[in-house]
């Protein structure tokens, strides 16, 4: 640690651009060491300092996570499980916990072969009589050894293993008490697990979680409705008398045996129909299914009788729209009528109206100049309006409205008489 | 897992095979016999082949087929051999220009073997002894080698071990390779210049090693092909030869297989001192049928060797000459080799160098307590590392471009508030280098003056009347008292040089970073960094 200077004038940066750094040596260093190797990166990849420093940190963080402990001690007991083991009496070596005497209380059945040996060859190191006569026990108190020795043989035999398997009650997980809350998963995955141990069959399907599908669902249940179990009760057999002195004692053993044995294995299996018949009942999930099969079932009522739905509805809608169109019809019918009856008054008072117009039209253009022939022109004019029909009528208006009435009664008399309606003789002024 | 790369020191004397075992700890490799250290000796009886310890026994009955000291002939012309290294065992000889052995077979058959073949299968027997414990066939290896071995002797060297199906994928040096060993068990973030000495059985090896930032940069090396635990065997047995004639009046100098047990003896015995202060020498039938018993104690003996071990501490001093430093420039001397477990090696060293030298051998508690296997720990080591790498990475990092860099010929560093200087990138450091300097806690303005040191050395008087008692002889050196009465003190003094740059920084609450930082082109960069505010100045030059 050095102390620096305290700064007097001021300068933030200020660079000697004339000093040159002391010529420096070609030397090779020694290519050996890490530190060498990371010199190496960085000048073949270019690296910069901060960048290099980034990805050591990486490099780093990746190395922590190998550690070099065997896993399997890992899952070994710290101490004895359970202190009474000491002074249990090995001659009932059968009551003792065998995988805690291994110091296996955590893995019990799950226990693999390799690590059966690993824990016995720790807990004999530790348990061994010339071990714990050092440490001041004497060394006729070696019960507990005997147990490890016991158990020893037991887990390594795959045979006495299985029966121990079966009567390891601890290992058993109970099923959540009734009438409590709890999670149905929480609580009943580890039941499941503790019981699929005795399957005959493997894989055992797993209990899942909400979202399981419902095929997975029914697979589940339906496999352990026909669970195959291989569980045998006969650890729990009374010990059969060695001697061969009392045959009918030894038989009667033997079958009384047999009798419990098959009488347990009945008991278990109910125990687990009843169990899985409990488990299916309070499945949040069997009560969705059976929901939605609800739903569904009547969603598909609804739709089978959509039809008959349809066509009521379509006659309603067909009888509705016909009584709209009908009273629609009379309505207009009428209005047309009484329209029909108006134009007709209408063009009757145009027609008259033009009429008069045409008939008085000389009168009002003085008689064209010819007032002396008044009489002729309104008698002609009279015939010329008598046979015209509506549509000249119109135009002839039209044209003495426009004040050409001489030229339009002069053309219309061309006309009737070409279409011999009148003669020539009978329209002489005008044609 | 494929399989590990192994790390080889092969030597004159010994050879050593190394791993980095799978909890990540350096494993010397013992041979089935139980030897870390295994010596580098083949032996011929009839058909039989007999490598390592069970060899060197053969020396006192069979040393006419039993190969020693050859690893320095490997890759050289027979003219530039030194045939008396071999004179102890089997002859050397002129086979096609290169050295080589002959070795009876059984029933008068003979074979004429080169070098190159004896280290092939030497190689060999390390490689099985290494696949034997490991449990894993072995492919690859790193090979420790004398600085002075040359491109040639390198390449005979990796086509003996290829013959054996063993690739040799990097040369190191032995000294290198020891520092190695040394730097991972005992980590330093300092720099410092470091005295590799490796005292082998018949040869002696030095180099003065810069360590800056991590990084080795080799400044002088020295070899001595005539100095080695064999002088010192040599002075031994003439201490009991001597004694010998003149209790049972016969010379056990003229027979060859009388000095052979002598030596073999003798060189138990002086293992024996290095740990022990006193020993017993005990041979049935040395000479003319007289046993030898006798016992030496371990001032005895160094005073026997005494001439010997002061070569030692001259040959150290020759190479820190020779290097342009000064006793005081160095901070540690590290001893490697067989010889380094002799006290006296280390004491000695003590004596004649400044206070200031760390001397690491096995007595010191900041040292490996097992200085010959130091090079085949560094091996592994660097086995381990570039086992990580590929072939073509490894390529390409040992391009010269890449090992060649420019090192500073003087110190660049700061002015301190007494206006000293304070070092902070050394001379000789190599660069593209990057170094950051922590001032924590320091609040305020400061000024950052950047200068090149220049150094000398002064000599400061104590007391004023000298003494002479120093340089008294070796008896005198001895004693205790005679190291309290330095009179003269030399200290390595700074001062400023060319004033490189100025950086001003105002209103430091809490720590501050410098950082050196010099590039490729030589372009040195000072930042300062305000720890609290990261507020950074920056200078280029």
């Amino acid at each position: 640690m050095i102390s620096l200077p305290p700064l007097t004038s001021d300068i933030t940066v200020s660079v000697n651009s004339s000093a040159k750094l002391t010529e420096a040596i070609r030397r090779p260093i020694e290519p050996v060491g890490k530190h060498f190797m990371h010199h190496a990166q960085r000048t073949l990849r270019n690296h910069t300092w901060s960048e290099f420093e980034k990805l050591e940190a990486e490099k780093n963080v990746k190395t922590v996570d190998d550690s070099n402990v065997d896993p399997d001690e890992l899952l070994f007991d710290q101490e004895l499980a359970d202190e009474t083991l000491l002074s249990h009496d090995p001659r009932d070596w059968k009551t003792a916990d065998l995988y805690a005497a291994m110091g296996l209380s955590q893995v019990r059945f799950k226990a693999t072969e390799n690590q059966i040996i690993k824990a016995h060859r720790k807990q004999v190191v530790k348990y061994h009589p010339d071990k714990q006569s050092a440490a001041g026990v004497g060394l006729e108190q070696d019960g507990f050894f005997k147990i490890i020795q016991k158990a020893f043989e037991t887990l390594t035999d795959s045979n006495k293993r299985a029966q121990y398997d079966s009567c390891d009650f601890v290992a058993d997980v109970a099923p959540p008490k009734k009438g409590t809350k709890y999670d149905f998963f929480e609580a009943w995955a580890p039941v499941f697990a503790s019981e699929a141990r005795f399957s005959k069959k493997t894989p055992v399907p797993e209990l899942g979680d909400l979202t399981t599908e419902k095929k997975d669902v029914e697979a589940f249940y339906s496999f352990w409705h026909r669970f195959d179990s291989w569980r045998t009760f006969e650890f729990l057999d009374e010990d059969v008398p060695d001697d061969s002195s009392n045959r009918d004692h030894k038989r009667y053993i033997e079958r009384k045996n047999k009798a419990a044995r098959d009488k347990k294995k009945t008991a278990d299996n109910a125990r687990l129909v009843k169990l899985v018949e409990r488990a299916m009942n309070e499945d949040p999930r069997i009560k969705l299914f059976k929901e939605e099969e609800k739903k569904e079932k009547e969603r598909k009522k609804w739709e089978r009788e959509a039809g008959a739905r349809a066509e009521a509805e379509a006659k309603a809608k067909a009888e509705a729209e016909a009584k709209a169109k009908a009273e629609a019809d009379a309505v207009a019918n009428a209005s047309a009528k009484a329209d029909k009856k108006k134009a007709k008054e209408a063009a009757k008072a145009a027609k008259k109206k033009n009429k008069r117009a045409i008939r008085n039209a000389p009168k009002e253009a003085d008689y064209f100049g010819d007032a002396d022939k008044a009489a002729a022109i309104d008698e002609q004019v009279g015939l010329i309006v008598d046979s015209l029909d509506d549509d000249q009528l119109v135009t002839v208006a039209d044209k003495i409205k426009a004040g050409q009435a001489k030229e339009g009664l002069q053309e219309i008399a061309v006309v009737l008489k070409d279409a011999g309606k009148l003669p020539a003789s009978l329209l002489p002024y005008f044609i | 897992m494929s399989s590990p790369v192994i790390g080889i020191s092969f030597g004159n004397t010994s050879s050593s095979i190394a791993y980095i075992n799978p909890k990540n700890d350096v494993d010397v490799i013992a041979n089935p016999d139980g030897e870390r250290s295994i010596p580098s000796v083949l032996s011929y009886v009839g058909e039989d082949e007999y490598h390592g310890g069970q060899a060197f026994q053969q020396l006192v009955r069979n040393p006419k087929n039993t190969i020693i000291n050859f690893r320095d002939f490997i890759g050289l012309p027979f003219d530039k051999c030194d045939v008396s290294k071999c004179e102890n065992g089997a002859p050397v000889v002129d086979i096609d220009g290169k050295a080589g052995f002959v070795i009876a077979r059984g029933e008068g058959k003979e074979e004429r073997i080169t070098v190159d073949e004896v280290v092939s299968r030497h190689l060999n027997r390390l490689k099985l002894a290494a696949e034997d414990y490991i449990g894993q066939t072995i492919s690859q290896t790193i090979l420790t080698v004398p600085t002075d071995f040359t491109t040639e002797q390198k390449d005979a060297l990796a086509q003996a071990a290829s013959k054996i199906g063993l690739k040799i994928v990097q040369f190191i040096n032995e000294p290198s390779a020891s520092l190695l060993a040394h730097v991972e068990q005992f980590p330093t973030e300092k720099d410092a210049n470091v005295v590799v000495a490796d005292f082998g059985g018949v040869r002696s090896d030095a180099a003065v090693i810069a360590i800056r930032n991590g990084v080795f940069t080799i400044l002088a090396t020295a070899h001595d092909n005539k100095l080695g635990g064999d002088n010192l065997d040599a002075e031994l047995i003439e201490y009991f030869a001597k004694d010998f004639e003149s209790k049972n009046k016969a010379n056990p100098r003229k027979n060859a297989r009388s000095m052979a047990k002598l030596r073999a003896n003798a060189i138990i015995t002086k293992k024996t001192l290095s740990n022990a202060t006193s020993a017993t020498i005990s041979i049935d039938s040395l000479a003319d049928g007289f046993d030898y018993h006798a016992s030496i104690n371990r001032m005895r003996y160094e005073l026997t060797a005494n001439k010997v071990f002061a070569q030692f501490s001259n040959f150290i001093d020759s190479v820190i000459t020779k290097a342009g430093l000064d006793p005081l420039d160095i901070n540690a001397v590290l001893l490697a080799g067989g010889v380094s477990f002799t006290p006296k090696l280390s004491t000695n060293l003590e004596y004649t160098l400044p206070e200031s030298v760390e001397i690491l051998g096995p007595n010191n508690k900041n040292a490996s307590s097992n200085p010959n296997e130091l090079s085949a720990s560094g091996a592994a080591l660097q086995a381990r590392l570039v086992a990580d790498y590929d072939t073509d990475e490894l390529k390409e990092a040992l391009q010269p471009v890449i090992v060649n860099t420019l090192h500073l010929q003087k110190d660049i560093g700061l002015v301190d508030a007494t206006g000293a200087f304070v070092p902070v990138l050394s001379k000789e450091t190599y660069y593209p280098v990057q170094k950051k300097l922590l001032l924590k806690k320091v609040s305020g303005d400061f000024l950052i003056g950047v200068y090149e040191g220049d150094s000398h050395i002064e000599e400061r008087t104590i007391e004023p009347e000298t003494k002479d008692e120093k340089a008294a002889d070796g008896e005198d050196s001895e004693s205790e008292w005679s190291d309290d009465e330095l009179e003269i003190v030399r200290e390595r003094k700074y001062t400023l040089g060319t004033k490189l740059m100025e950086l001003g920084v105002k209103g430091v609450k809490n720590g501050l970073e410098i950082v050196f930082n010099i590039n490729k082109e030589g372009v040195l960069r000072v930042t300062a960094r305000d720890l609290k505010t990261s507020q950074v100045v920056k200078g280029e030059l």
